[in-house]
């Protein structure tokens, strides 16, 4: 099962490779992982979206604890705790004289922004849930897509509390 | 007043109440040898290898408590560190490894010795630091020895700089430690003891399973108590092998792979598993389906992520053992009565257990022709006093010390038990000998590990450690043999040391004494005579080359399934 996990971490040198290697040594999955710095220019927050099973993911958040330079975890899947999930994908996409005008539609139906535009391809902008990220990648495939990037989710507890 | 990087480590190893250190200078440490003849305070032990030289601080740590020291140069120097801290790493053991770099300016360059030793060290220690600027150096050392000896305590590795140890700044040691991402919980949940309590006053076949924390918590008073109180059999892994004396009524010995039948037969009886300071290795609990099947497993560990990692856990409790201990043993008081109808109804179980143990000694078969290791080993027992320290390599000689030396004092078996390093013994009894000169020292080896430092003689005579050698010779790498023997038929490959050693003469070559003996009938009177030289010693024994560690448990069999003789 998929979890989104948040990590508040030092913002200090090595501290990524410290959280990635702690996955690959002990064998868990990174399905993506974003990073950048908190309000607090000394805390980093990740978003790291894993796989595995109760037991693998109990060892996951564990493990990151561990780490002297990890600040809080916290699993929004594990603790079912609410919480809002979104991503960032840039796309283009094939668009020549017979898809353009599809293109378009599926753009705006999904909010997104033309940012580039050539006579052969338009790159969009898209934000979302990882639903809608997944819809729209599977509506524009057929037309050509040339070139993908995505951010990974990033996640934040629903509510008025805040962690900074 | 200023002072410069290498001053400034000097000083703060003071203030840590470091007396002796481990190292070997180099390029990107010379600033600091040079400061260190200046000190009256530190001792420096020059070993003949970096990696002896942490093993050796790895022994002094875990002989005495505190943290060990090991100082090394950066490139081949630190590289050479590396398996010295992941035996500490494994093992839980404090420790503080200082590394030369290369200048800020040129990391990263491919500069002459450069190692990335943050990048090649991270998997292998509690945590470690790259200093990049001498304003931070002390309080990075402060946190280092902080966090190596706090929590689940483990090796920290500090890279500095060439430029780092040059530079001048105002010293001043921290007072104290804030780490926001590091807070270790010692107190153990009092609601999570009281059930502990429950389940343990409703116990009929109880059974307490204690691994190398007892002695890193120095909770080892406590243990015993505990187990008296309760009147509850204790096994113990290797690690936690010192904290519980084997002649003990309650003691079960060792269980696991080369562990005694009746421990092992009594875990997969029990109804209740108290699991203290242990971790659930492989080597311990055999194939985990059949492991302690019919047991409620509390489990008591100050590391979270030891819990619930191997097996299923009923009841875990978060915190140092000690703690722990006390306020079980308070509980407990609070309800006599309970403790007793306990005690009674446990009754049969501890018959159950005892006959076991009279049915299934763990034993050999004795020779008056070939020299048995386990005799060996009982005899070095019988002209030693408790609180002779033993080290060991790794192989058949290691569990045959465990099977047959009956430890009584915490902090009196070394041993690498995680990594299963070959070659740490010597260095090892090395730095025991170095924190207790007027204490006995044994290093317990095989012809096979001895050699993997074997240069560490040197260390000893010039430092007149008089640490006493045992290699039990069979010229075979002989646990791997074992192995070949009952799984591989007998193909014996690479096991063999074709090439016999004079270990006389190369004792003699060191400038230390040497014995050799096949002859089981001069056994004891060696012993003696090599007890009664002076100075690092060899005693060679040629036992009988095809012995077994016997009984274990195959590999991927349940611990229920041991094979009792070969």
């Amino acid at each position: 099962m998929k979890h989104t996990i948040t990590v508040l971490v030092e913002n200090e040198f090595g501290v990524l490779s410290r959280v990635s290697g702690l996955f690959s040594g002990r064998g868990f999955n990174i399905e993506s992982l974003s990073v950048a710095p908190t309000l607090d220019e000394s805390i980093s927050r990740m978003t790291i979206v894993t796989s595995g099973d109760d037991r693998i993911l109990e060892q996951v958040t564990k493990q990151l604890n561990k780490l002297i330079d990890t600040i809080k975890v916290i699993d929004f899947t594990g603790e079912g705790e609410p919480y809002v999930e979104r991503e960032l994908i840039l796309i283009k996409v094939t668009a020549e004289e017979g898809t353009r005008a599809e293109v378009m539609r599926i753009a705006d139906i999904f909010r997104a922004n033309v940012i580039d535009v050539t006579p052969r391809s338009y790159t969009l902008e898209i934000m979302g849930s990882p639903d809608k990220i997944a819809a729209v990648i599977e509506l524009l495939k057929p037309i050509g897509i040339k070139e993908l990037v995505r951010t990974g989710p990033l996640a934040l507890g629903r509510g008025a509390k805040g962690w900074r | 007043m200023k002072m410069t990087g290498s001053q400034i480590l000097l000083a703060c190893l003071e203030q840590e109440g470091i007396d002796t250190v481990f190292g070997y200078p180099g390029g990107t440490v010379i600033n600091i040898y040079d400061d260190l003849m200046k000190s009256d305070k530190i001792r420096h032990i020059l070993p003949r290898h970096e990696q002896a030289g942490v093993h050796a601080a790895d022994g002094y740590a875990r002989a005495t408590g505190k943290v060990g020291v090991a100082i090394a140069t950066s490139g081949p120097g630190a590289t050479n560190t590396v398996t010295g801290i992941a035996t500490a790493y494994m093992d839980s053991i404090p420790m503080v490894v200082i590394c030369g770099q290369v200048p800020t300016a040129l990391i990263g360059n491919d500069a002459f010795q450069e190692a990335d030793m943050i990048g090649i060290t991270r998997p292998i220690t509690k945590h470690n630091y790259l200093v990049r600027d001498v304003k931070d150096l002390a309080r990075i050392l402060k946190q280092a020895f902080y966090i190596a000896r706090t929590g689940r305590p483990g090796p920290v590795l500090v890279d500095l700089p060439k430029d780092v140890q040059t530079a001048s700044t105002i010293f001043e040691y921290p007072d104290s430690v804030d780490l926001r991402g590091y807070k270790p919980n010692y107190s153990g949940n009092a609601r999570q003891v009281a059930k502990a309590i429950k389940m343990i006053l409703a116990a009929k076949k109880p059974v307490i399973y204690v691994g190398g924390g007892a002695t890193l918590s120095n909770a080892d008073k406590e243990l015993i108590t505990f187990a008296e109180t309760i009147q509850a059999p204790l096994t113990t892994t290797l690690m936690g092998m010192a904290s519980f004396p084997k002649r003990h009524p309650l003691s079960l010995g060792m269980l696991g792979m080369h562990g005694t039948y009746y421990a092992n037969m009594a875990v997969t009886s029990a109804d209740l598993l108290i699991a203290i300071g242990a971790r659930f290795d492989d080597r311990v609990t055999g194939k985990i389906s059949t492991f302690a099947p019919d047991a409620k497993i509390i489990h008591i560990d100050i590391d979270p992520t030891s819990i619930k990692k191997n097996v299923r856990v009923d009841l875990p409790i978060v915190g140092d053992l000690k703690d722990v201990l006390l306020k079980m043993l308070k509980q407990l008081k609070e309800v006599p009565d309970e403790v007793e109808t306990m005690v009674v109804q446990t009754t049969a179980w501890r018959a159950e257990v005892d006959a076991m143990k009279l049915s299934h000694p763990m034993t050999y078969t004795p020779s008056k022709s070939v020299i048995k290791p386990q005799f060996v080993i009982e005899k070095l027992r019988e002209l030693t006093d408790d609180d002779v320290i033993v080290t060991t390599e790794v192989g058949q000689h290691q569990m045959w010390t465990a099977q047959f030396f009956d430890f009584t004092q915490p902090r009196t078996f070394l041993t690498s038990g995680g990594l299963g390093t070959m070659g740490y013994g010597l260095p090892a009894a090395l730095g025991a000998q170095a924190a207790f000169p007027d204490r006995q020292v044994i290093d317990i080896s095989g012809d096979g590990s001895f050699q993997m430092n074997s240069q560490e003689l040197a260390t000893l005579v010039q430092n007149r450690l008089p640490v006493k050698i045992v290699i039990l010779n069979n010229n075979f790498l002989g646990m791997v043999r074992q192995w070949q023997q009952l799984f591989f038929d007998k193909r014996y490959s690479q096991t063999c040391l074709e090439s016999p050693i004079d270990f006389v003469k190369l004792a003699d070559a060191y400038g230390a004494t040497g014995f050799t003996t096949s002859k089981p009938e001069e056994v004891e009177m060696i012993i003696k005579k090599a007890f009664a030289t002076p100075g690092p010693v060899i005693i060679e024994f040629k036992i009988s080359r095809e012995e077994n560690v016997m009984p274990m448990v195959p590999a991927g069999a349940g611990i229920n399934e041991m094979v009792l003789a070969s």
